[in-house]
């Protein structure tokens, strides 16, 4: 779409602004983020809303993205930091207001994080932040000196000139202040970056977290404060019939008891009690809408589906459709894969606090979307969406689950601060189990393919069918055409790119069950799906895995270069020999504009995989934090792999079986793998690196148990019962 | 009713019921938020405290169960104690959630076993979760503080 410029808009709200809208909504002549942002804050600094310089010369980077672990806040610190020659050990990170517009993602022309984008939508803009306000000190201290400004240099905080004049920001602030911005500040070559792309990255908030500092929502305390929890329906769907609260009311601390849209509240003076209370209710449910059935209908009805048996309701979307004429005959591999809901299970449950007071309303929580949370909200209490005020906090996990279109446990907490709240702060916290069985999980998939083969032994023709619930269907972000995050990666895949004949299709039956993105979306079934229907082809060829991949890949042209490259990193940084005892599975994907390769060493324990060794080949563009690249692609083995091998969502007649990591088992200390992670030397912008590590360990795990003469998987989890 | 407790080496009276977890007083009572909620029944080790050095879940501890015991909690360890210095020397944290009960259970094992095998890392450690999946950290992270200098006693 057209970036929407302002005539008025002055050079210090472009360059060190947020005006850059590229991929901005625009309604009316009207960006979104303009309409939305009615009502906020606007006035910032000389340097602009992302950029703070106190008399000290202390240097303060904003975060328009959240902190949930994935080092967002370090990295766009460090591409200021770096254009801004600023000392990297004295740059302190402050967590932006709600602003759809100053602090849209350039992605998405509004704010939030998601999409593994923080660090590529920020990329320019924060490094024109960072040069433009170095060149207006650079100008304030050569005026004042007396000397060009093309002799001035700039090290940790402190301008240089070779006279011997010297000065830090601090003592320069005022004058640089005054200076307008340059039209098109000069940005470093990459070859001279002295922050970007080293390990003096370190992340700024591990001593918060290390010291039980750092405050997250579920530690926000305020006088006055409100504790509530809430009784929710055991099905999907239900709606309260009537209650009866008057145990509930006799418990010492409890304040009040109100009825909700998604429930019944038990507000009190602390925590226990409202737990303690909203055990003692009693709720009957409305379920004549609920979803009563069980995930095994479910996924039966699927099947039938993809069997083309679903009836005249069932509409087949077609994702990738190309080749011509008649497909080829010959050896056929047909097979399907399942895939079962999972929850997120942030350690971290849902939590929010809410205060409305004063015709004010204010939200202290880990916002992942805050103009969909301000919408959401706006909606309740009857105000202007821009003037909802959010303190969004460090968040105990999110993995897609906080960013979600109905605000579900923010819009919560809003309805009881405005039933119940009078004036104060309500925090309401969710139990582990609500936070289970709240729904919002990775959809149920089913993948049929059928695969003919050319002599070769490679695909001639590959038809493929998916059978899933649409995440963004019926969302205010659905799209025109079809729901891309149910099938991004196998759409656009090298495989089917080499494939001269693709019938690739996508049906989205109705179902009771809220879904939402999961930590890589798509891919966590698709590059499943991909992999590991390749190491099978591969077998039937009588050819190795890397081999087949390589021969598919430079059949795929360009889009299989990068698929190449990276396999062959870490192929070459795995060596010829596996750990005595393991056998390797390989498996390659695409995701966020990041190209992961794995390669990981896999034993079975009784009748458990166990993975220890795992080499990553990875290409995401520049590598600003290449330890926290690491970090990503350990910690997004961890959280795919836990999930390959024990995650799943089931429900009985429409009512979740699981509640806590009893029942939904997850990975612990015991079943960890150690990462080496390698990085292709590249100086183009930076790709996404938070998800793309995640699904790629499951098909690298499932082709190394196909290795070793097992069956291969056709669903997941791996560990059954 | 009220409970005195010896937290962090202080005395201090509290206003709670005898069966409220040790968590929620710590939490709610006392304003000591370090240790976290995370699951509510000893799966998830997130509530972590040591009680007379042992670690200890206190989302399942009764308050009155522990009135006699020391009580020590991540805000007790000083911030500078070794394991907190590993911690922050590997950039172990991620989403930092899980990380105060996880450094309460490494230093219980780092307080019995002054060099613990892959094998004792695993058994004593086991107990907690980490979504953000920093395991591979915090193991290296034990290793390198049981190099450091030993603890002041307290912790």
């Amino acid at each position: 779409m057209n970036a929407h410029v302002n005539p008025k808009t002055t050079r210090r709200e472009v360059v060190i602004g947020a005006a850059v809208v590229g991929g901005s909504l625009l309604v009316g002549g009207c960006s979104m983020g303009d309409m939305l942002s009615i009502g906020a804050p606007k006035d910032f600094g000389p340097f602009g809303p992302f950029l703070k310089i106190a008399k000290d010369g202390a240097v303060t980077v904003v975060s328009k993205h959240i902190e949930f672990g994935q080092g967002s806040h370090t990295g766009l610190a460090a591409m200021v930091a770096e254009e801004l020659d600023a000392d990297w050990n004295k740059v302190v990170i402050e967590q932006a207001a709600a602003n759809a517009k100053v602090y849209a993602n350039l992605g998405m022309g509004v704010q939030g994080t998601g999409g593994s984008s923080a660090l590529a939508n920020s990329w320019m803009q924060l490094r024109n932040v960072g040069a433009a306000t170095r060149a207006m000190f650079v100008q304030a201290a050569a005026a004042k000196w007396g000397v060009p400004a093309g002799e001035i240099a700039v090290k940790d905080s402190v301008l240089t000139h070779k006279s011997g004049k010297t000065a830090g920001f601090g003592e320069l602030l005022e004058a640089a202040s005054k200076i307008e911005p340059p039209e098109k500040p000069t940005l470093k070559a990459p070859k001279t970056f002295t922050l970007i792309g080293t390990d003096r990255i370190r992340r700024k908030d591990s001593a918060a977290k290390s010291t039980g500092a750092a405050r997250f929502t579920q530690d926000v305390q305020a006088p006055g404060m409100l504790i509530a929890m809430v009784a929710h329906a055991p099905r999907f769907g239900a709606k309260v019939k009537s209650f009866d609260d008057s145990a509930a009311r006799k418990v010492a601390g409890v304040v009040d008891v109100v009825e909700i849209p998604t429930g019944v509240a038990v507000v009190a003076k602390s925590t226990w009690a409202a737990k303690l209370g909203r055990d003692a209710l009693k709720v009957e449910w409305d379920e004549s809408k609920a979803e009563k059935r069980g995930t095994e209908a479910m996924l039966k009805e699927y099947r039938e589906i993809a069997a083309g048996k679903g009836g005249d309701k069932i509409k087949w979307e077609a994702f990738d459709v190309h080749g011509t004429g008649k497909a080829p005959e010959g050896e056929i591999f047909e097979t399907s894969y399942e895939f079962p809901y999972l929850a997120h299970a942030c350690m971290e449950p849902m939590n929010c606090v809410a205060q409305i007071k004063g015709g004010k309303t204010k939200l202290t929580v880990a916002s992942q979307i805050p103009t969909m949370d301000q919408l959401n909200t706006a909606k309740i209490v009857g105000a202007l969406p821009g003037s909802i005020q959010i303190e969004t906090l460090f968040a105990g996990g999110s993995f897609g689950r906080r960013g979600n279109f109905q605000s579900d446990f923010v819009t919560e907490c809003v309805h009881i601060a405005k039933k119940a709240g009078k004036g104060n702060p309500v925090k309401l916290v969710w139990t582990r189990e609500d936070d289970m069985r709240a729904g919002l999980y990775r959809p149920m998939v089913l993948h049929t393919v059928k695969i003919v083969l050319d002599k070769e032994g490679y695909p001639a023709s590959w038809t493929h069918r998916v059978v899933t619930q649409s995440i963004m269907k019926g969302s205010p972000m659905a799209p025109k055409g079809v729901d891309q995050t149910a099938v991004e990666g196998a759409m656009g895949s090298p495989y089917l790119k080499a494939t001269p004949v693709v019938d690739a299709k996508v049906a989205f039956p109705d179902a009771g069950v809220p879904v939402l993105w999961w930590r890589s979306v798509g891919a966590t079934h698709t590059a499943f799906v991909m992999e590991h229907t390749i190491d099978q082809l591969a077998k039937r060829a009588g050819q190795d895995p890397v081999a087949y991949r390589q021969a598919l890949y430079k059949k795929a042209g360009k889009d299989g270069a990068r698929h190449l490259a990276a396999l062959q990193l870490a192929v070459d940084k795995a060596g010829p020999t596996t750990t005595p005892g393991y056998t390797r599975g390989v498996a390659v994907h695409e995701s966020f504009g990041t190209v992961v390769a794995q390669i990981a060493e896999v034993k079975m324990e009784g009748d458990e995989p166990r993975v220890g060794r795992v080499v990553a080949g990875v290409d995401c563009g520049t590598a600003v934090a290449p330890d926290q690249i690491a970090a990503q692609m350990e910690g997004g083995i961890c959280y795919g792999l836990s999930a390959a091998l024990y995650g799943k969502v089931t429900m009985t007649d429409g009512v979740v079986d699981q509640g806590n990591f009893d029942t939904y088992r997850v990975l612990r200390m015991n079943e960890a793998p150690t990462v080496e992670t390698h990085i292709l030397p590249l100086t183009g912008p930076p790709s996404g690196i938070g998800e793309p590590g995640t699904p790629v360990i499951a098909p690298a795990v499932a082709n190394a148990l196909f290795a070793m003469g097992r069956p291969a998987t056709t669903s997941l989890p791996f560990v059954k019962g | 009713m009220p409970t005195t407790l010896n937290v962090n080496g202080k005395s201090v009276t509290v206003q709670a019921a005898d069966d409220t977890p040790l968590l929620w007083v710590l939490r709610d009572e006392l304003g000591m938020t370090g240790t976290k909620f995370g699951c509510g029944m000893a799966q998830c080790g997130a509530c972590t405290v040591h009680v007379d050095g042992q670690p200890t879940r206190s989302c399942v501890t009764p308050v009155s169960a522990v009135a006699a015991n020391k009580i020590t909690t991540i805000e007790g360890l000083g911030g500078n104690h070794p394991v907190q210095q590993a911690w922050v020397k590997a950039d172990v944290p991620q989403c930092g959630y899980c990380q105060s009960g996880q450094i309460m259970s490494a230093v219980a094992l780092l307080n019995g076993n002054k060099h613990p095998s892959d094998a004792d890392i695993d058994a004593a450690m086991s107990g907690n979760i980490c979504r953000c999946g920093t395991y591979q950290r915090i193991r290296a992270a034990i290793k390198d503080a049981a190099t450091m200098p030993a603890a002041p006693a307290q912790a």
